[in-house]
This record gives C-alpha cells, sequence and structure tokens, in this order.
C-alpha cells in the first residue's frame, strides 16, 4: 500500500501545533517559518535558554531538508511539488517536537538510515568528537551542506533521532524525521 | 589596508574588520542556507592581512546563532589567525556566549581544543 503523505501531515497537525507547513522548500520558506516560530515562543514567553535550542534544531532541521530534498520526478510533480517537504513544529507533554519529511530515492536509504543509526548509538562525548572530526575533515559540499546537521541536532537535544522510511513506490519512500527537545530547565 | 565592513542581515553577522586596530569583529547571527559565499571575503581580507599583520590581534566573535554550514567557515576564519598567531605575532580569540547558552559555550570549546590559539571565554551577563 501507498503511504498516505496528506494523511499522515493531518495527524501531525493537531493541537499544540506552533507551525505546520507543506510544499515546496525554499530558502525563503525557512526565513519565514524562523521568524513565525521566533515570535510564537516569544509570545508564550518561553525560557531563552529552551527558544534557542528550539530554535538551533529547527535551523538544522529545516536547512537539512533544504539540503537534501530530491528533485521529483515529473509524474510525482502532479500531486506534490518539485522540492516537496513537510514541517510540523508542535508542543507535546513538556517536549517540542520537530517533525520533518521528505521523499528519498530507494537507493539512498541504506547510507542514511546507517548515519543515523549510527548517532543513535552514541553518547554525549562521543558525538563530540565525531562532531570535532567532521568539523575538522570533512568539505563543505557546493551547497553549503557540511554532514554535521543529523550529529549537531543529536549533540543539541540530547535525544534520540526517531525516524521512519514509508514505502511510497517502487523507486521513493517518504523518510520521517522527528526530533525531540526537552522543555523543562 | 582596507577595512572590511558588512552589515548584518536576519541570517548572516555584522562584520567589522579593521587592520589599522587589528580588530575582527563577527556579532550576530550566522544561519545562511550556503555560508561559503558570504565567508569567502573575509577569509581573503584575513589571508591579506596575514602579510603584514599587527603585533597584536584582538578578535570578538559574538554569535547568537550560528549553523553547521557557517561552522566550518568559521573553522576556516580561525585556521587564518592560527597561521598569523605561528608568525609570531599575538593572536587572541575572544569568544561571547550568554549566560545561559551552554551549546554556544561548548562550541567555543570546541574550536579551542583544535585551533592553536589562545581562547578566553567571555560571559555576557544581562
Amino acid at each position: 500500500m501507498t503511504f498516505d503523505v496528506n494523511e499522515y501531515y493531518s495527524e501531525l497537525s493537531g493541537d499544540n501545533v506552533l507551525i505546520a507547513y507543506k510544499g515546496n522548500v525554499s530558502s525563503e520558506l525557512i526565513s519565514n517559518v524562523l521568524e513565525a516560530v521566533e515570535t510564537r515562543m516569544e509570545d508564550f514567553s518561553e525560557d531563552s535558554k529552551i527558544r534557542k535550542k528550539v530554535y538551533n534544531v529547527l535551523v538544522e532541521s529545516l536547512q537539512n531538508l533544504y539540503h537534501h530534498i530530491e528533485e521529483l520526478p515529473p509524474e510525482m510533480q502532479k500531486d506534490f511539488d518539485q522540492k516537496f517537504g513537510i514541517l510540523v513544529v508542535s508542543k507535546v507533554d513538556g517536549q517540542y517536537k520537530i517533525s520533518t519529511g521528505n521523499f528519498i530515492e530507494e537507493a539512498n536509504i541504506p547510507e542514511l538510515k546507517n548515519k543515523i543509526d549510527k548517532i543513535n548509538s552514541m553518547n554525549k562525548d562521543e558525538l563530540k568528537d565525531m562532531y570535532k572530526f567532521i568539523l575538522n575533515h570533512q568539505r563543505l559540499s557546493d551547497k553549503g551542506g557540511g554532514g554535521l546537521g543529523l550529529v549537531d541536532i543529536a549533540r543539541k537535544t540530547g535525544n534520540k533521532l526517531d525516524y521512519k522510511f514509508n514505502r511510497y513506490n517502487d523507486e521513493y519512500s517518504f523518510f520521517n524525521l522527528d526530533v525531540f527537545i526537552n522543555a523543562q530547565k | 589596508m582596507e577595512p572590511l565592513i558588512i552589515e548584518g542581515t536576519a541570517k548572516t553577522p555584522n562584520v567589522k574588520f579593521e587592520s589599522e586596530e587589528g580588530l575582527i569583529e563577527i556579532k550576530g547571527r550566522s544561519i545562511p542556507e550556503n555560508s561559503i559565499e558570504f565567508y569567502k571575503p573575509l577569509v581573503e581580507w584575513l589571508e591579506k592581512y596575514g602579510e603584514e599583520p599587527k603585533d597584536l590581534t584582538q578578535v570578538n566573535v559574538q554569535l547568537e546563532y550560528f549553523n553547521t554550514s557557517s561552522s566550518k567557515c568559521i573553522l576556516d576564519v580561525f585556521k587564518k589567525l592560527e597561521t598569523i598567531h605561528k608568525g609570531k605575532n599575538e593572536v587572541i580569540i575572544n569568544w561571547h556566549y550568554e549566560e545561559d547558552d551552554e551549546d554556544m559555550l561548548e562550541a567555543g570549546e570546541d574550536y579551542e581544543s583544535i585551533i592553536r590559539v589562545p581562547f578566553k571565554m567571555i560571559e555576557i551577563v544581562e
């Protein structure tokens, strides 16, 4: 059965949502989302330490999407924007949850899965070492991505990256990533 | 040598590089999707400055946010400063962080452990 992206999106966009978006992920969209979320958090006077953490993790989540979204083939562009992604930021049970989603080609799944599993198996110090190693030894891609986003997210949140690959068709799956930030000091 | 002055935007920091005073400042937010373009003139300026640096170069980094794309470019900036420091000219990097921002302090310590230039961690108390 095909994964229903729209249904998944409506399920995510329930209560306590700060922002929900589906569509083309562009640089302007990222600016708008960041501004909106910053304003929302100021409105309900969130603690500045948590506000910064959410903002930081949101920047990395959005820019990960921006750098890694694959341009969809014409037959899928009937239903989705060319650089389609989803984003939902919500607050549930004392945690901020940042959910992102994008299509990924089957062939690219193992590499991403291995990377996340590796990150999830590491403790705080190991993540710090990995971050410093990549920072010092890996060059930026032409697009400006550095392979540090997920490591940074894991370090800053102190939580495991929650992910799923949902089969969409023979070539594509829909990749969901949920990131949690504890809102208690 | 001409100073390098760049006004900050929502995604890029204020930059003030003054060769006469030996003063290097980067302040604000650094979260562009692609930071290479933004940092290129900074690294080039420092390379030129490194040919005839002041006896003491004071570096003030005061970032509210920076993304991982910027983190590599900031390392490139620091590596240029490291070269100046190796050439027997004094360089001090003042890394500012807000009092509750442990992540920013830790980021400074990461750089301090990679770059052979003295760092001073400065807490900003509101």
